[in-house]
């Protein structure tokens, strides 16, 4: 029983999207090992989270409800990971490479004595399974072997595709015998509620530099990706200069975006800045400097003043999306 | 309140990553070193929890002999001591948490903050399999941190918005953005720093086999974007985005 077991993700009674591309990945790591792919779903009341991903092409779904689980904690979720691993025999654990899973699956690996594999976009056979994964956010693509029997992998979930709807799979309840921590509280989980989508989620990015000289002035950066429903973010000079938040940094320090479509508006395109956005799909360029290195990456260039451009093309494109 | 803090040293994020002809890793020759960003919001803090609770702050690194360099930037801004497990070898997270937990056993820390993930690896792995050898209970990407009665109250960044856990120390809280501005090491600080003890061990000391369970086989470069198309105006951009990218 060489089974490739699924961690999922839910949020509000409802399967995260992240879940899905990771089926895919232990679908194709589960076609190396010869063995099933089982989910687990961990929970208060998911009964319908685990009917939900049962429809999406895997052997098994195991879901456990417990006032224990109710809120994510990493030193309840491990143990239970653990003990359904080794109960399907389990030789690869897989969860999408979001924070929980980033958050969970180091613990359960060293519950497990296993090796792990971070951001994997890709699984192969070379004269045994092995992985691709980013380092050097992305300016480096390396091939791993993990050298113990079982396997511990986040994945990328942008690099793979969600499987296609079919027949539901069967569905059982698994005991995992947790007792809630004694060193460890959920206190809170604060939804940012806001109407643009999240940063390394979102299918547009309208990103911000220093050439924008001031935070008011990134108004209209916001006014672009709202107009196209995107998300907004800053280079790591801007964050530094103080004319964006924190948590909008894009670059090797702050979050790897790979959107459909990025605009890079007044931003010189440091290295640092390259790492975090060169996975785009499409790269727009908006800068007075016609030398500035981001215009060696961007599929379109645009030499000029940002304080002119942006408030047009906004306008404009008003009138198409 | 005695505080453990880790520092890794890394290539220098801001120069262009080379691979080697042979695949078999990274050109380091000329290259400059730092120590990891987010290891300087580590140490930060621990500078901040030691001006609030008292105590000594150990900080310690896992790599070559050159990382007493890194370890001497953390004391000259403000730890008071220093451990070099001293290793030439390209370790991975399972075998430095193995490393760690043996100095962390050593020195028995009220709190352990480090860095969420390495910028040269960028596996994010250490902090949390550590927690895991020692049976601790951990937070990771933390924004804030507040210390009172035996427990940690930390506000961690997550998908979709943030979260606060309650640990009891001790504890492994890994640091993110936000959590801090860190400080640069002064002139009389970085002189004070020099006289500070500086420990050199190696994982056999320790009793640690530093076997790794993932070997990295083949480095590779990926696929270069190239320069597209400089258009003249909005309308191009715009047809180009529709028509060409189709992307509207």
């Amino acid at each position: 029983m060489a089974n490739v077991l699924v961690v999922a993700e839910h949020l509000d009674g409802k399967l995260r999207k992240v879940t899905l591309p990771t089926i895919t990945f232990a679908s194709q790591a589960a076609a190396l090992t010869g063995g099933e792919v089982h989910v687990l779903v961990l929970g208060n009341g998911v009964d319908a989270v685990a009917g939900e991903v049962a429809k999406y092409g895997v052997s098994k779904v195991h879901y456990a409800n417990s006032p224990v689980f109710e809120n994510y904690l990493a030193e309840t979720y491990a143990p239970a990971v653990v003990k359904a691993a080794q109960a399907i025999g389990a030789t690869v654990v897989a969860a999408p490479s979001s924070t929980t899973g980033k958050d969970l699956l180091p613990r359960v690996a060293a519950r497990l004595d296993a090796g792990m594999v971070s951001d994997a976009i890709a699984v192969f056979d070379d004269g045994g399974i092995k992985f691709r994964r980013p380092l050097w956010a992305g300016n480096v693509l390396t091939t791993v072997e993990v050298v113990t029997p079982v396997k511990v992998v986040t994945v990328r979930t942008t690099d793979f595709e969600a499987p296609a709807e079919g027949d539901a799979a069967s569905v059982e309840a698994f005991d995992a015998g947790v007792t809630a921590a004694d060193n460890a509280e959920f206190v809170s989980f604060d939804q940012v509620k806001s109407e643009r989508p999240e940063l390394t989620d979102a299918a547009v990015v309208v990103a911000g530099g220093r050439g924008l000289k001031s935070g008011e002035n990134f108004q209209m950066i916001m006014d672009l990706a709202d107009t196209l429903g995107g998300a907004v973010g800053a280079s790591r000079a801007a964050v530094d200069s103080g004319y964006a938040p924190n948590d909008w940094q894009i670059g090797q320090t702050g979050k790897v975006v790979a959107p459909d479509l990025y605009f890079a508006v007044a931003i010189s395109g440091a290295i640092q800045h390259l790492a975090g956005m060169k996975g785009s799909k499409t790269i727009v360029a908006i800068n007075k400097d016609a030398d500035a290195p981001i215009f060696q990456v961007a599929d379109f260039g645009l030499v000029g003043d940002a304080f002119e451009i942006v408030p047009a093309l906004t306008e404009k494109l008003k009138s198409i999306v | 309140m005695k505080i453990l803090t880790t520092v890794k040293r890394v290539t220098d994020p801001d120069m262009k990553v080379k691979i080697k002809p042979d695949q078999t890793g990274v050109v380091t020759d000329g290259v400059e070193y730092k120590m990891n960003s987010f290891d300087e919001y580590g140490v930060e803090e621990a500078i901040k929890l030691k001006e609030a609770h008292g105590g000594e702050i150990v900080v310690v690194s896992v790599g070559p002999s050159a990382a007493t360099k890194e370890i001497r930037t953390a004391m000259a801004m403000g730890a008071d001591r220093g451990i070099l497990v001293e290793t030439d070898e390209d370790l991975d997270s399972d075998a430095v948490a193995r490393v760690l937990a043996e100095v962390i056993r050593r020195e028995s820390p009220d709190i352990v903050v480090m860095g969420k993930q390495a910028v040269d690896s960028d596996r994010n792995q250490t902090g949390q399999i550590l927690a895991s050898y020692l049976d601790y209970p951990q937070a990771t990407f933390a924004y804030s941190l507040e210390v009172a009665d035996g427990w940690a109250t930390v506000g961690r960044e997550v998908d979709g918005g943030t979260a606060t856990k309650r640990v009891k120390l001790p504890a492994i809280i890994t640091a993110d953005l936000r959590l801090n501005e860190p400080r640069y090491a002064s002139l009389p600080g970085i002189m004070k720093a020099k006289r500070k003890p500086l420990e050199t061990l190696t994982p056999s000391d320790l009793g640690v086999d530093t076997a790794n369970k993932v070997n990295v086989l083949l480095f590779e470069a990926p696929e270069e974007r190239e320069a597209g198309e400089i258009v003249e105006d909005i309308d191009t951009l715009i047809d180009r985005l529709k028509n060409k990218a189709k992307v509207l």
